[in-house]
């Protein structure tokens, strides 16, 4: 009987056990398939400077919203469940309202963690994410006309955004003035995105690894190499010279033949 | 047998390119992105690929190239690559490079029918020298021959050439660039007397008017497109015509877009020859002092095997030229009207008469750009020709902008398989075996007695499969080619010839392609950086390379493999002995030691390897045999184009190439030749001749009329579609190099069949489907494609032939143009259908 | 019956404050803190910015939550000094006030959870607990495992209670929405499911409990007059039985079970002053009598 009465209790304690755990481990799983997911960051979702590589940023923040205190100008928000970006994390989406780049970075400053690394201390150093100018068919200085509020926008103007002019091979008597965005310079601050004219914007500020392609680690860019060594890495050219008629020149890296 | 042997290659080759692509080199990447560029060294070389000839800086460390880049500094390309060239650090480490000699055995011994087992080299040119020795004492040297290359450098071509036509006293030497650019030879010999463009590259800037005939240069050559692209697009006025048998990526430039019937551009140039006597535009003064009106035989037949039913029906034969005068010749044209022309090419008289206007207006400088269009043709040297004549009635050649410019596929088709002179009926600088002064000359360079070269020419590539068949050539050594990919009409051909029991196949590559794994030896061979090289591009530039890095394993060079294997054969197992009694010194000497080791080429003694930063390089060759090989194989070449019998093949010295970008040919006095034929530009025109061609002795060059013939075979009632084949940008070639990169694999996988909507839909098929491709000798299965990059017209399709899977030459006919013997891959008739 | 008339009557006797002292001090506690953290976003008064996750106090104080720090810790950041050390003073906070004065005093869902408590009470709604109150261990073990191998706060992406938390200082319905849930799935579905069965930051809580410094103690447990109100109204009923009926097994009448909250409503409810609030080493009882002298029945 007592024996009896032990062994029903060992089988209830090792039932629910069981039962505990099996349903913890599949709740794990769940858990573990949509942190899988959050590491997504919608691409218009924007971190505040400074942040972390997005996984690590993620490992990082502890939610707390200090940023979101920071920020004078109540552009960041924390993520709600609802929301694409991960739960709690702060985020900005440009074409709503985009980073002013405060010269003090208060955002950043307020952080408790190093999910807004400190180590950053420039405002122009930020990468938020890298403009694209994404659609070049309704972009209106890609049609000819001269917009470039992008351009102008630009807190680092004529560094992050340039205009390179190009023959208008329509109308043929302008010149189309094309944006360009250099990675080098762009921090990402999205008043690109925000002021674009156009219904939908046609350059939006991208997450970098959605916004930037890589070069194959075999391949260097032989004019730049050039230019960073300050001469050709390969021996200097032994002049050449040319059997030419009177009157001609030629010039061997640059115009080719040309009258004197 | 066949199909077993067939299926057997097929599944090999597929097995190996996708082995090769599906798996990128392990730890190279990670290993460059450790790396600081200060740590690489960087030397020049030029591309592995095309004609072009951009120049790249190579990056080596630790042994390995990791990296490359476009040399700014290269007049050519100034720091630019097309996708290919992006990717030539990778080309040397596929997977499953060869790394020792295997040759085919059974129970230890050779047999044909062996399993493909690894030796030494020691014993891979045991049993090889024994092959060609019992080949040459039974059957002599017409029994021995090798097929070569335009990929070759400099100095392997040359070497092969003195091994072959004087060690083996064999004329049955041919490279590859008889497949791509032998028309375009015949037509500047013809017409010139003097092999390779008059132009150059800065024509492209000059130029008012591009035409392309038959050329599609946005994917074949695509840093010269940039460049056409970039004066189109600033010249003001600048115009551009394309000539193409379906729609290509060109045609998106294109002021004036024509796809003509195939074989129609033979009436579609002398429509505009025609135009301008009969509009009186041409440029008379010309054409009186610099010109001849010449005829050629017609109804030459197709080049096929003498008992084909076309070869029955000729009625005239070979291309010895007649004198005519300019009226016979106005009037041989005559019928070539724009009514005419515009029936028979399907192009609408509008767009004809626009190109006949360009070229008829003094005004305008014309560049007309052609490739394997017009070279791969069965009338290839005619309508090579064709176009001559209207540059030539009006005067529109030898200066900035007005050229006539054949573009070539291969990085040394002219470096090496033309300047060397590595064709059957060749010697070096424009000389051939058949002339007995030239003979004698190239006998005299080479320290041979009088009569030891041939004089008959051997076997060109189209023959040669056929001897190896009908087993009349018996010994054969392939190196350097792909040549069953390449070779048309591979099942009936090819594959017969090289399987055929009383033949020993050698074939020398750094991959197993389809080609060597049909042969009987293979023989691992180093590439491009991994030896000291020599091409020469489509401008006449001659461009040098260091060695950079060691051939993987046992791998070695080309010139390695011909010069030692040269050390095998006593002159008496090769020279008959009347020969040798010509010269007693050389008696119980061998081929090394009078081909190479005759004080000439052995002149320049072992010398250490550095550039002006004082990186030193390795060079193989140079230790293994104890001399600088290289150097002296060209300083003896050299001796060809400045003492040789036909003028204006001067070359540079052999160092000061590798201080340079490349030079232009003829380089005199240490100067660059961009224009020939005109004064000024070209030393060797004499002063007040203003234009001088002197090819010929009276300085003129001939208007060859030639009319239009029907092409070997075109569609019929069962066969009815034409098939042209041909490259895609990502690819090179059979892809050997480009399929074994595994970003270019994933950029255009697998062949398909470029075909009109229409012509899917009447035959059932959609876009992605596979579907079967028949001609009358062949067929394989291919997807559709009815999208994409080539846009051919209803009752034509295009396979590129890169695809080792997916083999096109099953398809393809031998037809051959009779005066180049250079295969037609453009035109045949097929059927395709529902697999 | 007599037991019965004798409840009215000291019921009678004590006042509905007396009867709800603790409650409503920790109402006033929860209503407080929130209060804090709004007082910058509504008044421009900014005495604590942040949210319960971390936040600084006039600018100086940092303040972390040391179980959101830890799921850091465990995907692998190191965080900085600021944030550890906000975290070691929230720790050593808890360490004295008890762990789980956190669920009761401060963590908003706690009103959810006990409203739900007591209207099961009131309609007599019975259901058994579904979970065993072991589970918010091995979810704390899960949030932890998860962080590691994510590495990242994986658990913070749903936490309903930082969800809660951050959604009535942003001024979101979120946090209703999902307070409202935790109450029903209380109310109907399984008894005391959220805070006493599944929630991991309560689990967390109570270990820091272990050390905890202030209890509860059953210290008139001799005055008991098993009327059961404190059971019934406690959340975590099993603390109560060691304390109050350890007297013949020799047990403290301080309940130093990890899981008291500290919530004080033993203390409300019970007329015969069995319970105070003292402190973990007080082990005397009201009698003041050593506890092995105590009487055997």
């Amino acid at each position: 009987m007592v024996s009896l009465q032990i062994n029903t209790t060992r089988r209830r304690f090792l039932t629910e056990t069981a039962r505990t755990v099996c349903g913890v481990s599949l709740f794990g799983l769940g858990l573990g398939f949509y942190t899988q997911k959050a590491f997504s960051l919608p691409p218009t979702s924007l971190r505040p400077p400074g942040a972390l590589s997005e996984k690590e940023f993620q490992a990082a923040c502890i939610r707390c919203g200090l940023c979101v205190r920071g920020c004078p100008y109540d552009i960041l928000k924390l993520a709600d469940i609802i929301d694409q970006a991960a739960t709690g994390t702060p985020y900005f989406n440009a074409r709503h309202a985009p980073c002013e780049m405060c010269e003090d970075i208060p955002c950043l400053l307020a952080c408790p963690t190093n999910a807004l690394n400190k180590s950053l201390t420039t405002i122009d150093d930020a990468r938020m994410g890298l403009a694209v100018l994404i659609d070049h068919e309704t972009c209106l200085n890609y049609l000819g006309l001269r917009c470039d509020v992008c351009h102008r926008v630009c807190p680092l103007i004529n560094e992050a955004i340039t205009l390179e002019p190009q023959h208008n091979v329509r109308s043929g008597k302008h010149a189309s003035f094309i944006p360009v965005v250099h990675s080098d310079k762009c921090t990402g601050c999205g008043k690109c995105e925000h002021s674009c004219v156009l219904e939908t914007a046609a350059i939006k500020v991208l997450p970098a690894h959605l916004a930037k392609g890589e070069i194959g680690h075999h391949y260097r860019l032989g004019w730049q190499e050039k230019a960073k060594a300050g001469e050709s890495l390969v021996s200097p050219d032994a002049s050449h010279e040319y059997n030419l008629p009177e009157g001609l020149k030629y010039e061997h890296s640059g115009k080719g033949l040309i009258k004197n | 047998m066949k199909l077993t042997r067939r299926s057997f290659i097929k599944t090999n080759a597929i097995a190996a390119t996708a082995a090769a692509a599906g798996i990128t080199i392990p730890g190279i990447n990670n290993a460059i992105a450790k790396t600081s560029s200060k740590q690489i060294r960087w030397d020049k070389a030029p591309c592995r690929f095309c004609g072009t000839g951009c120049s790249v800086l190579v990056g080596t460390k630790n042994g390995r190239v990791i990296a490359t880049q476009g040399d700014p500094d290269s007049p050519v390309n100034r720091g630019l690559n097309c996708i290919k060239g992006y990717f030539l650090s990778k080309i040397m480490y596929g997977k499953d490079r060869l790394t020792t000699p295997l040759l085919r055995m059974k129970n230890g011994e050779y047999h044909k029918e062996g399993e493909f087992t690894a030796i030494s080299w020691d014993k891979a040119f045991d049993v090889m020298a024994d092959k060609f020795k019992q080949t040459i004492k039974e059957k002599g040297p017409t029994a021995v021959g090798m097929f070569g290359s335009g990929q070759w450098t400099v100095w392997e071509g040359y070497a092969a050439s003195k091994l072959f036509k004087a060690g083996f006293r064999s004329n049955n030497l041919d490279p590859n660039a008889r497949h791509c650019m032998a028309s375009a030879v015949g037509a500047f010999m013809r017409g010139f007397g003097a092999d390779e463009p008059m132009g150059c590259y800065d024509d492209l800037e000059h130029a008012d008017v591009f035409v392309l005939w038959g050329a599609n240069m946005a994917e074949m050559h695509p840093i010269l497109w940039s460049r056409l692209s970039d004066t189109r697009l600033t010249k003001e006025g600048c115009e551009v015509h394309v000539l193409s048998t379906y729609k290509h990526r060109c045609f998106d430039l294109a002021d004036n877009g024509m796809v003509f019937t195939p074989q129609t551009d033979l009436a579609i140039a002398n429509y505009i020859a025609n135009y301008i006597i009969q509009t009186k535009s041409y440029n008379k003064e010309f054409v009186n002092k610099h010109t001849n009106f010449k005829k050629t035989p017609t109804d030459i037949g197709y080049g096929l095997r003498p008992e084909h039913p076309l070869e029955k029906a000729k009625t005239g034969s070979g291309g010895k030229l007649s004198g005519i005068s300019f009226e016979e010749y106005k009037k041989s044209i005559e019928e070539y009207t724009l009514e005419h022309a515009s029936k028979i090419s399907g192009v609408p008289e509008k767009n004809l008469l626009a190109l006949a206007k360009v070229y008829a207006d003094p005004n305008k400088k014309v560049t007309s750009y052609w490739t394997m269009g017009f070279n791969q043709h069965t009338r290839g040297v005619w309508v090579n020709g064709l176009v001559y004549n209207i540059h030539l009635l009006m005067g529109k050649i030898s200066e900035p902008g007005n050229s006539p410019f054949s573009l070539t596929g291969q990085p040394s088709a002219c470096g090496t398989a033309r300047e060397v002179g590595t064709f059957s009926h060749r010697l070096p600088a424009d000389l051939v075996v058949k002339k007995k002064a030239h003979r004698d000359f190239s006998e005299k360079v080479w320290q041979l007695p009088e009569g030891t070269i041939p004089p008959k020419p051997g076997y060109h590539a189209v023959l040669q499969n056929r001897m190896l068949k009908d087993g009349k050539l018996n010994a054969y050594w392939v190196m350097c080619n792909n040549n069953m990919q390449a070779a048309a009409n591979m099942n009936e051909e090819t594959l017969p010839g090289y399987r055929n029991p009383d033949n020993f196949i050698v074939v020398s590559d750094p991959y197993p392609t389809v080609t060597a794994e049909a042969a009987d030896l293979i023989l691992p061979t180093a590439m491009w950086t991994e030896k000291e090289g020599a091409y020469g591009n489509a401008e006449r530039r001659t461009q040098f390379w260091r060695q950079q890095v060691s051939a993987p394993g046992e791998s070695k060079s080309d010139l390695w493999q011909l010069v030692e294997f040269s050390k095998r054969f006593k002159l008496e197992e090769v020279w008959p002995k009347e020969l040798i009694a010509k010269k007693p010194e050389y008696k119980g000497k061998t081929l090394f030691d009078v081909l190479f080791a005759n004080g000439q080429v052995n002149k320049y003694p072992k010398q250490k390897i550095t550039d002006d930063k004082g990186n030193v390089y390795q060079n193989d060759e140079m230790e293994h045999f104890g001399f600088y090989l290289q150097k002296g194989l060209f300083e003896e070449y050299r001796r060809f184009g400045i003492e040789g019998p036909k003028k204006g093949h001067d070359l540079g010295e052999f160092d000061t190439y590798h201080q340079v970008r490349g030079l232009r040919w003829p380089v005199v006095n240490g100067k660059e030749t961009l224009w020939r034929y005109r004064e000024g530009f070209d030393p060797f025109v004499k002063k007040g001749n203003d234009v001088q061609f002197y090819g010929f002795k009276d300085g003129r060059a001939n208007i060859i009329t030639a009319p239009y013939e029907a092409a070997a075979e075109s569609p019929d009632k069962e066969y009815d579609l034409w098939l042209s084949t041909g490259r895609v940008l990502e690819h090179w070639h059979s892809g050997t190099m480009t399929r074994r990169v595994p970003e270019l694999y994933r950029a255009f996988p697998d062949a398909v069949m470029f075909i009109h909507p229409n012509d899917a839909k009447k035959r059932g098929l959609r876009r992605g489907m596979v579907a079967k491709v028949a001609s009358r000798r062949g067929d394989i299965e291919l997807r559709v494609e009815t999208r994409g990059r080539n846009r051919p017209p209803e009752g034509l399709i295009f396979v590129p032939w890169f695809d080792a899977g997916r083999l096109i030459n099953k398809l393809t006919l031998d037809a051959t143009d009779p005066l180049s013997k250079e295969t037609d891959y453009k035109k045949c008739a097929v059927k395709v259908m529902k697999a | 019956m007599q037991i019965t008339s004798q409840q009215h009557l000291f019921a009678s006797k004590r006042s509905w404050i007396q009867h709800h002292k603790w409650l409503l001090l920790r109402r006033i506690s929860q209503l407080s803190i929130f209060c804090l953290f709004m007082s910058g976003p509504w008044f421009d008064l900014w005495i604590i910015k942040g949210n319960l996750s971390s936040s600084l106090t006039l600018d100086t104080l940092p303040l972390s939550d040391p179980f959101i720090v830890t799921q850091s810790l465990f995907a692998g950041q190191l965080l900085t000094s600021v944030t550890l050390t906000g975290a070691l003073i929230v720790t050593l906070f808890y360490i004295f006030a008890g762990g789980r004065v956190y669920c009761s005093w401060l963590c908003p869902v706690n009103i959810a959870t006990d409203a739900s408590s007591w209207l099961r009470k009131k309609f007599r709604i019975k259901s058994s607990s579904l979970f065993a109150r072991n589970t918010r261990y091995w979810l704390l073990f899960t949030a932890f495992v998860m962080a590691m191998i994510t590495g990242t706060l994986s658990w913070e992406l749903i936490n309903p209670v930082t969800l809660v938390q951050r959604g009535l200082i942003s001024g979101l319905w979120i946090s209703a929405a999902i307070m409202f849930a935790i109450f029903l799935f209380d109310l109907f579905i399984s008894r005391n499911a959220w805070c006493g069965h599944l929630c991991p930051v309560g689990a967390f809580y109570s270990l820091l409990g272990r050390l905890g410094f202030i209890r509860v103690s059953a210290h008139n447990r001799a005055n008991c007059n098993d009327c059961m109100d404190c059971f019934a109204v406690c959340p975590e009923e099993q603390v109560i039985k060691p304390a109050l009926r350890g007297t013949d097994q020799l047990i403290s009448p301080v309940i130093l079970d990890i899981n008291c909250t500290n919530c004080g409503r033993c203390i409300d409810v019970c007329n015969k002053s069995v319970f105070k609030f003292t402190h973990r080493f007080n082990h005397n009882t009201y009698v003041n009598k050593p506890l092995n002298q105590e009487p055997s029945q």
